[in-house]
């Protein structure tokens, strides 16, 4: 009787915890809510893409921009009267946030590594801090916070130099596509936190993986989001 | 046939749990959500019907006087958006959660308390979306809400708002149910039941979701930039500022396309359940069913620039768009031919299911050729926005997704309640239904052709218009006369109908191997499949009898499966959950204050819009509090009792 041979250990005629798949139903789940969440960003991108330069006024991207005239160029406007506005994006200062929520993919990974591995004996220093899944999971908050820190600043800097969610089309389409991948970034971090909490409280071990597994997968596909939109949107002129 | 009105042949459970208004609100059985998903998209149902007769009859002859323009436009929209998400689509979710974990041999689905949510979510926000009508503030700009017209500019009053907000809504309970049954169909399959075992329901449920899950983002981003440009002043819409105006067309149709086969394949789903049935033979091609219904749905995804034909695209686009529309008529064409051919050569029953199944079989066939026809783009520019399309849209919606909805309520009427509808009412309502719904919709073919635009609420005489729209308004006048012959025996057959055994159709799939009506646990052992026909298996097999999966299936012996559906055997009561020793997961009432939540801080957001920008505020943050607070119980009680 071969179709019984299924994955799970758990006797299937109970009925209880037995999976088709062998996997836990929340992992399935959390995987067809980010299958959904790529058709979600993929359209954000799609309009940011084609609105990209057809802002009648106001602040561009990468352009200079004679707010008097609406003149664009792709170097500073000599004959601009009154006010000029600069190219809105900061590629510097946005790498860093880039690269501070790359690393805390690795902080997630490090504090996946820790939950599951709770259980083994830790002799030197440096064991206990790579099995410390309190550091890590607080790593990967401090690190997902700094993102949006980072984040809070460039838009409120956008915001003075003369760019808000009505300004233009770039104005609007950008705000969104950002905004919604920073509260995406947001629950994360509450997300951790309560996990943290949790850890504090009763401590994570090995049975916690998949409750950590899929916080991981939520975080890293939210990073990858945001690989997209530093290329698409940051990256390409 | 004898209508025997005695007691059910068991007492249903009277534990103290589940009796009463409150056990309602907290229930988490996919059972009585799907019963809660029935009687609440029945009375949209009609609810819309209504909408649509008042139609009819105020363009039943030249120059119409009921209605003005105003009203019209919001009968009309509200005829639209109603059927689709508020009827429709939920009849269909009657299905996915009742069929879904008893097709598969399951005890409920993934996540009982996220369906709980779905179904609340999708209440509130029907209220939500429908309510303004009473106060003639209905939303009025069509359906599909084209932007730039329901931008701030062209729609400035609060009717749009309704509709933004209550779209978004009933947006998030198809999503939590989509993720739900994906993870329950992949996860929750009993031992045997492997993918090419599954029922065709369950399979087309399955690409139905995907649909769901996949599209739904479409409309949720254009959506999100209409409530944008709203209530926070963005410019997506804005022509001035250089936005684009076919933007929404192109957002919405990209959702648009896929929701048609969201309403259509989960029909063609019960019709591929009721055919075998009726017809007592294993469906035909059985994988060529699986594969088509998948290709549609693949297929879907690329055809949604069909709807915009007459924008100017472009040759190249309008090619493609063309090129893909037309291949969809091939995997349909197959399923039409499979349930022909499933029938070729088999014991038909005409029973009031079977007459609905066939009525889908014909009248799609007509919807899906003039599908055809305006899948042409020269074709399509004489008749887009005409009374042509209107009648192909309502014979693939009517005579398509309705026919099959209810012939799966005449099929599933036993397992859900216990008792059978009466058939000499069904075979009225069958008939009343198949010559009224050919009546309303067939002469706008000609209409349309005629060049009658579609949306005008009144129109001269003499344009040859007046035989056929009072011919379709007659039409529309049966078809109040049978849905109220359905009602009638819908609720007579609830209360006085046959007792139904556990098989009253001689059905072959697993959710027939149980007691009718279904025991709150389902199955008392979870079964273990080998073939696509499980039930049939054992009924003809005598080796096969020490392999049943549920206990009781013992005793069934091979009846006589003429017209006699009524039962005069008595089975034994089902024991109880106790009894058998089965955890159920506990009754919670968080789903139900979450999704409430979710509609009265969305209303915050038209309060902050139209009324009081603090009292909005305010509002709308009290609500989000509930949110999080009735999510976070939620989240911190365990589903069901240590055990």
């Amino acid at each position: 009787m071969a179709t019984t041979a299924h994955a799970g250990t758990v006797d299937p005629h109970k009925g209880h915890h037995y999976t088709t798949t062998g996997l836990d139903n929340r992992k399935i789940g959390l995987w067809a809510f980010l299958g959904s969440e790529c058709m979600l960003f993929g359209t954000l991108i799609a309009t940011y893409l084609s609105y990209k330069g057809k802002s009648v006024a106001g602040p561009r991207p990468h352009e200079w921009v004679c707010a008097a005239t609406n003149v664009v160029s792709d170097s500073p406007i000599a004959n601009c009267v009154g006010q000029m506005f600069t190219p809105i994006l900061d590629i510097p200062v946005t790498s860093a946030s880039t690269f501070v929520l790359l690393m805390s993919s690795l902080a997630m990974v490090l504090s996946h590594n820790a939950v599951v591995h709770k259980n083994v004996p830790k002799n030197t220093f440096w064991e206990r801090v790579r099995g410390s899944s309190k550091l890590w999971l607080a790593m990967t908050a401090f690190l997902g916070m700094a993102f949006l820190a980072f984040q809070t600043y460039e838009f409120t800097s956008f915001y003075h130099e003369g760019l808000k969610l009505s300004t233009n089309l770039f104005g609007s389409s950008f705000f969104t596509l950002t905004g919604f991948h920073g509260g995406h970034v947001t629950f994360g971090v509450l997300w951790l936190w309560t996990l943290f909490a949790i850890d504090v409280k009763r401590g994570l071990g090995p049975d916690d993986a998949t409750n950590v597994d899929l916080l991981a997968l939520y975080w890293h596909f939210v990073d990858v989001v945001w690989i997209a939109i530093f290329t698409l949107v940051y990256l390409i002129k | 046939m004898a209508t025997i009105a005695a007691a059910p042949t068991y007492a249903p459970s009277t534990a103290a749990s589940n009796t009463g208004m409150w056990s309602w609100i907290t229930t988490v059985d996919h059972k009585r959500i799907a019963v809660m998903y029935l009687y609440t998209s029945l009375f949209f149902f009609m609810f819309g019907g209504l909408e649509a007769v008042i139609i009819r009859t105020q363009l039943i002859a030249p120059n119409g006087t009921i209605l003005n323009a105003e009203i019209y436009n919001q009968l009309m929209t509200m005829h639209g958006t109603t059927m689709i998400f508020l009827a429709v689509m939920p009849l269909s979710a009657v299905f996915f959660n009742f069929l879904i974990p008893l097709q598969i041999g399951a005890r409920d689905v993934a996540f009982p308390r996220l369906n709980a949510f779905s179904y609340w979510v999708y209440l509130f926000g029907g209220i939500v979306i429908t309510m303004p009508i009473f106060f003639a503030l209905a939303p009025n700009a069509g359906w599909f809400g084209y932007a730039p017209l329901t931008t701030p500019q062209f729609s400035p009053g609060v009717n749009i708002d309704y509709w933004v907000i209550g779209l978004q809504i009933l947006g998030i309970s198809s999503l939590a149910a989509g993720f739900n049954f994906i993870t329950t169909i992949i996860n929750m399959r009993a031992p045997g039941m492997n993918l090419m075992r599954m029922p065709i329901f369950t399979w087309m449920a399955l690409v139905t979701q995907f649909l769901i899950i996949l599209a739904f983002p479409a409309i949720t981003v254009a959506l999100i930039f209409l409530q944008f440009d709203r209530f926070f002043g963005t410019q997506f819409y804005a022509i001035a500022a250089g936005a684009d105006p076919l933007l929404w067309q192109h957002l919405f149709w990209i959702f648009g396309h896929p929701e048609v086969y969201i309403l259509v394949l989960p029909a063609f789903g019960l019709v591929s359940e009721i055919i075998p049935t009726f017809s007592r033979k294993p469906l035909f091609g059985y994988p060529v069913m699986v594969y088509s219904g998948i290709l549609i749905g693949f297929l879907g995804f690329g055809v949604w620039a069909h709807h915009m034909f007459a924008v100017g695209m472009g040759p190249i686009a309008d090619t493609m768009f063309s090129m893909m529309t037309l291949l969809i008529a091939i995997p349909t064409g197959v399923k039409i031919f499979n349930w022909i051919s499933t029938m070729w050569g088999g014991a038909l029953r005409f029973t009031t299911a079977m007459l609905f199944a066939i009525g889908l079989v014909s009248l799609f066939t007509i919807g899906g050729i003039s599908g055809v026809m305006h899948g042409s783009p020269p074709a399509d520019l004489q008749q887009t926005d005409t009374y042509f399309v209107v009648a192909h849209f309502h014979y693939v919606l009517f005579g398509g997704s309705i026919m099959a909805i209810f012939g799966g309520i005449y099929l599933y009427f036993p397992k859900m309640f216990g008792r059978l509808m009466n058939e000499t009412l069904g075979k009225w309502h069958f008939w009343l239904y198949f010559i009224g719904m050919n009546l309303t919709f067939f002469p706008m073919h000609y209409a349309g052709m005629l060049g009658m635009p579609r949306r005008i609420y009144r129109y001269d005489g003499g344009q040859g218009w007046e035989l056929f729209n009072l011919i379709s308004t007659i039409g529309s006048y049966m078809l109040v006369v049978a849905t109220a012959i359905f009602v009638y025996n819908f609720f007579r057959s609830r209360r006085s109908g046959a007792i139904a055994t556990s098989d009253p159709w001689g059905a072959g799939t697993l959710e027939w191997s149980i007691p009718s009506p279904a025991p709150e646990y389902n199955f008392a052992e979870i079964p273990t499949v080998r073939s696509r026909y499980p039930v049939w298996d054992i009924k003809s097999s005598e080796h096969g009898a020490h392999e049943i999966p549920h206990g009781e299936l013992g005793e069934i012996h091979m009846r006589d499966h003429s017209m006699d559906t009524a039962s005069t055997e008595v089975e034994p009561a089902p024991k109880s959950a106790k009894e058998l020793g089965i955890v159920l997961p506990n009754n919670t009432v968080m789903p139900a204050i979450a999704a409430l939540s979710i509609a009265l801080s969305s209303l915050g957001l038209v309060l902050m819009r139209n009324e009081n920008k603090t009292v909005g505020v305010v509002w709308s943050v009290v609500s989000a509090i509930m949110i999080f607070v009735s999510i976070y119980y939620w989240m911190t009680t365990p589903l069901e009792d240590e055990h």
